[in-house]
């Protein structure tokens, strides 16, 4: 049960790091665009580029 | 895909231009037919550039690509000059610059990709992306080795236009506001779950299990974690409380405010004394809900808001000034901004009025649809006055300015705009105003529990009166409205109507009349065939055909209205020449036909003109077709009613409909009787509209709006609520309540989901209001402890959240906005 002690507060701080991980996220503009990732990553180019196949 | 329909841009291919297609394009070793030689080159650059999967990714198909007139491959260069780019490029070390561009034409995901890559092929751009939902590109390059010009030609290629953005300081306060409410969400969700953690145990096990030092310590874990949300997470509210308070008023935030507080402190000092219950789990969780709902709805709201371009689009950014005329007519490019009083301008046939302006030589015809409602072209002779804004239709004309700036008609119809939305009515802030003295009454019956139970049971008094204030926040109350209006915001968005202003549904639900504008609205806004008058032996069919083969090459929208849904006939035509204003000769088969205007045609025409000719389609369009020795035919071509229109009255049921229009009395009246409108009103102009409306507000009528164009945009504004016809100018839609993107019908969807919505958010109210007042007894009473009201509050709060989502439920999946094809 002691492991609590450190539990507790640990949780506390990885909350914390967590809550400034999104708020760098924000402020670098990871959420502008919430659409537009979605359909890029499937308009990827894996494919061989030309119009014959 | 049928074989009919345009391969790039979906539209009708004339029945000349198939078999062998005319303008064939080669995809996937398969042709296919095109509309327009326009269409054609994009979507071979298109497939030559590699990016041929374009068309199996888009959602939709592409706006029909005009080809791109030399003119704006010039003024396209003039963006090169240095401080013509001081407003939107940024200049970075060495040659780099950045350019912020908004771009025209995009309607689903594929074209952002085809565009980020056609940009990002030019040599030496070394970034490119766009903003899906905004439209908004960055680019950024080496300008030692390519000009911005060359950008911009590269988006044209493709079929879309891109302008230079004026990267505004409204712009950059709304991302940054954007970011912060994101940023506060994810604050408050994140303590939610761990407070949520740590107050789990508690909950589950009984009193006196786990111990004391245990106890502490979580409660000083949930502490530290709800001190944030508390004082930033909260931020919102708190200014909005100021706000109001600072007005003399007690809005919906205070409760919220005090709520959370209370409640706050109350658990600190149960913290810091080890006596009591803690509520910090339902303080997060009370404060991301309230959060949660005000981001998506302001999400759905800025969607909705993002077709709002401002007016000063349909000026154009240069003007051709004659700098000597008469004696010398070089004409050079100059800002508009420029401009004096008196400048001798040259404008090209499809460019807009720079500016109100006199004709000094030369005649042609001006569509001035979207600033005086006038469906057909005017013509412009020497002596006319131009409006400012209005597009120059066939022949280049010489004006002189008349009127610059804030002078101009365009700048008199945006005052008027003004003043008429200033005008709004204000129902919001009626429902607001009653919220507030309910919350009023709330705070006061919170404060009288604390005292009674401070004399009769000090030990109680805190405790019931935050289980007071939490019971009953009126966070159900408040989510109420809100949530019902998201939902109904997001389903009718799919059905092609935007919603842009807070108060539209709930105008929309409780309208009584319904005043429709015509042209463009009602109407296709575009002429279209209406009747064929044979003069000679010839079948209406036959002579059609013969127009459509001598406006085969034309691409004014009197020749693709003769093309339509015809096949052009298939014989010899040469010597073929465009008299501008007037009409078309040609010599078909060795002899020489002439179409266009009656009087064109009589001067040609050795016979006298028939007399049937005479008051036929008197209100419409005509053209006549003669050879020198006969008269062919004559046929008259008009605006046409949009089918959707009837299916649409026929679904509105309960509203007074009226029809206004800028047209002559012939076709409105024409387009009521077909549409079994009653009242009707023709040739009225933008301050008579204005004047019906407010007629019929005065006699306690609600009045919907319909409409499009700029000379709408006044009446837009006065209506109780008003609908802005997608496609119309944007300063109309900017106007409007709502936006009507789709076809006619999703506007009778709306109507019906307007009034399921009040109808669920009466429910709401309803339940939030009785919940609130059977709760708050029982927690004067003391027999509501702080934690069941937190749960009572939630589920209670999610129970009118549930009722709001049947309004989006309800919509059919397979629906969407635009027929995919």
């Amino acid at each position: 049960m002691e492991s609590l002690y450190l539990l507790i507060p640990l949780s506390v701080l990885i909350a914390a790091i967590i809550g400034g991980l999104f708020w760098w996220a924000g402020r670098s503009g990871q959420f502008d665009d919430l659409e537009g990732p979605g359909h890029r990553i499937l308009q990827d180019d894996d494919k061989p580029v030309g119009d014959d196949e | 895909m049928s074989a009919e329909s345009c391969f790039h841009c979906g539209e009708t291919v004339a029945h000349a231009d198939l078999n062998p297609p005319r303008y064939p394009i080669l995809y996937r070793q398969q042709t296919h037919p095109s509309c327009c030689a326009g269409c054609q080159a994009v979507a071979q650059t298109i497939i030559q550039s590699g990016l041929a999967s374009y068309y199996e990714q888009r959602e939709k198909p592409a706006d029909r690509a005009t080809p791109l007139p030399d003119e704006l491959l010039q003024q396209m260069q003039l963006y090169d000059a240095p401080e013509l780019q001081a407003s939107f490029v940024k200049v970075e070390s060495g040659n780099v610059r950045e350019a912020a561009l908004i771009l025209e034409g995009i309607s689903c995901a594929a074209c952002i990709w085809l565009n980020e890559r056609q940009l990002l092929r030019l040599p030496s751009v070394l970034e490119a992306s766009i903003n899906y939902t905004t439209h908004r590109a960055r680019v950024r390059w080496d300008n030692s080795r390519l000009q911005l010009s060359q950008i911009l030609a590269a988006v044209a290629a493709i079929g879309y236009r891109a302008h230079p953005y004026d990267a505004e300081l409204q712009d950059a306060l709304h991302q940054r506001e954007r970011r912060r409410a994101m940023t506060r969400l994810w604050v408050a969700g994140l303590s939610m779950m761990q407070v949520m953690m740590f107050a789990y145990p508690v909950y589950v096990s009984a009193p006196g299990d786990i111990s004391a030092n245990w106890l502490s310590l979580m409660q000083w874990g949930s502490l530290l974690l709800t001190l944030p949300v508390v004082l930033y997470a909260c931020q919102t509210f708190h200014t909005g409380m100021w706000r109001d308070l600072k007005r003399g008023r007690v809005g919906m935030d205070t409760p919220v405010v005090l709520g959370v507080w209370a409640a706050f402190l109350a658990s600190c000092y149960a913290t810091f004394t080890g006596r009591g219950e803690v509520y910090f789990d339902s303080v997060s969780m009370f404060v991301f809900l309230l959060l949660g709902g005000r981001y998506l709805e302001g999400m759905a709201r800025r969607k909705a808001g993002a077709a709002a371009e401002s007016l000063v689009k349909l000026i154009p950014a240069f003007a051709h000034r004659v700098n000597a005329w008469p004696t010398d007519r070089t004409a050079k490019e100059t800002p508009v901004s420029q401009l004096q009083l008196g400048d001798v301008l040259l404008v090209k046939p499809g460019e807009s009025y720079p500016a109100d302006a006199m004709v000094l030589e030369g005649q042609g015809q001006a569509d001035e649809a979207l600033l005086t409602g006038e469906s057909r072209p005017v013509v412009k002779k020497v002596g006319d006055k131009l409006i400012g804004g209005a597009v120059n239709l066939d022949a280049p004309l010489v004006v002189q300015v008349s009127q610059l700036g804030q002078e101009t008609r365009l700048a008199g119809i945006v005052r008027l705009l003004d003043r008429a939305l200033a005008e709004k009515p204000a129902l919001a802030q009626l429902a607001d105003r009653i919220a507030a003295w309910f919350v009023a009454a709330l705070l006061l019956v919170a404060a009288a529990g604390y005292l009674f139970w401070h004399w009769y049971d000090p030990v109680h008094a805190l405790p019931i009166m935050v289980a007071v204030l939490v019971i009953s926040c009126p966070c159900a109350l408040s989510l109420a409205t809100p949530a019902a209006l998201t939902a109904a915001t997001g389903r009718l968005a799919r059905a092609g109507l935007l919603v842009t202003r807070g108060h539209a549904l709930e105008a929309l639900a409780g309208a009584t009349d319904i005043v429709f504008d015509k042209t463009g609205t009602l109407t296709y806004g575009q002429p279209k065939l209406l009747a064929v008058l044979p003069f000679a032996d010839q079948t209406p069919g036959e002579l059609q055909a013969l127009a459509a083969l001598l406006e085969a090459a034309s691409e004014h929208p009197i020749a693709r209205a003769l093309r339509e849904g015809c096949v052009a006939a298939d014989l010899n035509v040469n010597n073929y020449v465009n008299h501008p204003g007037g009409g078309v000769e040609a010599v078909v088969a060795g002899q020489v036909l002439r179409l266009g205007r009656p009087d064109f045609v009589t001067a040609f025409c050795r016979v006298p003109r028939p007399p049937q000719l005479e008051g036929w389609h008197a209100e419409d369009t005509v053209v006549c077709l003669a050879s020198a020795g006969e008269w062919l035919a004559a046929f008259a071509l008009g605006d046409q009613v949009k089918p959707d229109a009837t299916a649409m009255l026929a679904e509105l049921t309960g509203l007074r409909s009226h029809l206004l229009s800028g047209d002559a009395p012939g076709p409105v009246q024409a387009v009521a009787q077909q549409l079994g409108l009653g009242t009707w009103r023709a040739a009225a102009l933008p301050a008579d509209k204005l004047a019906y409306v407010q007629q019929l507000q005065a006699q306690g009528r609600r009045v919907i709006m319909l409409g499009d164009g700029i000379n709408d945009a006044p009446v837009l504004a006065a209506a109780d609520v008003s609908i802005a016809v997608g496609g119309g100018a944007d300063a109309a839609q900017a106007a409007g309540d709502m936006v009507l993107v789709g076809n006619l019908t999703a506007f009778a969807e709306g109507l019906a989901v307007a009034r399921q919505t009040r109808r669920i958010i009466r429910q709401n109210l309803v339940w939030a209001l009785g919940y609130n007042l059977v709760a708050l007894p029982l927690a004067l009473v003391g027999w509501v402890t702080p934690w069941l009201a937190s749960l009572g509050m939630a589920s209670s709060s999610l129970l009118v959240v549930l009722n709001a989502v049947r309004l989006a439920g309800a919509n059919k999946p397979g629906q969407k906005r635009g027929e995919p094809r």
